[in-house]
């Protein structure tokens, strides 16, 4: 295959999650949205890192999947204290994060 | 034979990430999301990123996943209200959805020119050469080279980051409004005596002694 194939999934992947971010409500699927979009760049990467035959490509997906896991662990932890001070899951709801 | 698993797993990808997209339950939405990433590892395998594709499976669709199985299964079934407004006739949702719908469309427009229209000729070709080894391309060995040779600062960086982030996790989560009633009773149990003070227990997380 190609290496223009990937890069058609991973813009593909890319627009969708970006769909997901904008027009979902709940906070956690706009997490699980960011990752797609995370996602849709590592592909990308690692399709011009086989295209050069080059390692750097795949260090960087790493480093990218490390910045996900980091961004996760800090959005669930704000969705959990949402959770334990009752305010509403709610993206629209939420307009300021003072308090 | 690659051409018929490249399209499997592209129909996967792409299935997973309308399924995140699409399903009302959060909880379907994750599974949708595990289903996504193992198939973009098999996309990864395809494109000779054997260690990326491992740690693929095993940290993003293992450990992530879980937690947001977690917090999801924590925070409870927020299925209901989002249902209830978008499908309200006339509500703002509606119309955001469709405006987010055409800046999408035109995101991936954009996307594929600017990817495929790039004039690059070894983007029609199928990659650089590849010999298999111990040490080829994409390889642990190859990967843990480079980490720690020419991407030394990048690595030690990222471990900091992710230090910070499980620090920054127990903050935000933590609880602020004290212990309930029955917690506060001291039972004696006999880790207690293998332990300092409260360690371990509610206690401790909300810092009182």
């Amino acid at each position: 295959m190609s290496i223009a194939w990937y890069l058609a999934v991973s813009a593909i992947v890319f627009s969708l999650g970006a769909i997901g971010v904008i027009t979902r409500r709940n906070p956690l699927v706009v997490l699980l949205c960011l990752e797609l979009m995370l996602n849709g760049g590592n592909l990308a990467l690692i399709a011009f890192s086989r295209m050069w035959g080059n390692g750097d490509g795949q260090i960087l997906a790493i480093v990218v999947m490390t910045v996900a896991a980091c961004e996760v662990c800090i959005g669930l932890g704000m969705i959990v204290a949402l959770y334990r001070r009752h305010l509403p899951i709610d993206v629209d709801e939420l307009r300021e994060l003072q308090g | 034979m690659s051409q018929v698993i490249f399209f499997i797993a592209a129909i996967g990808v792409i299935s997973g990430a309308v399924g995140v997209v699409m399903l009302r339950n959060p909880f379907y939405a994750v599974l949708a999301l595990v289903a996504h990433l193992l198939s973009l590892a098999v996309l990864f395998l395809l494109l000779r990123a054997e260690f990326v594709a491992a740690i693929q499976v095993v940290i993003y669709a293992g450990a992530v996943m879980v937690l947001y199985v977690f917090v999801v299964a924590y925070v409870g079934d927020q299925t209901q209200p989002l249902g209830e407004r978008i499908g309200a006739p006339g509500a703002v949702g509606s119309r955001l959805r469709l405006g987010g719908l055409l800046l999408a469309g035109a995101l991936v427009v954009e996307l594929l020119i600017a990817l495929l229209g790039t004039g690059l000729q070894a983007i029609d070709g199928k990659g650089a050469g590849y010999t298999p080894g111990p040490q080829a391309f994409g390889t642990p060995a190859y990967i843990g080279k480079l980490l720690l040779t020419r991407f030394l600062l990048a690595f030690e960086v990222a471990s900091f980051l992710l230090l910070i982030a499980a620090v920054g996790g127990v903050v935000l989560a933590r609880r602020r409004h004290g212990l309930d009633e029955q917690e506060e009773e001291d039972l004696l149990v006999p880790m207690d005596l293998l332990r300092p003070g409260s360690a371990g227990t509610m206690a401790e997380g909300v810092g009182r002694r």
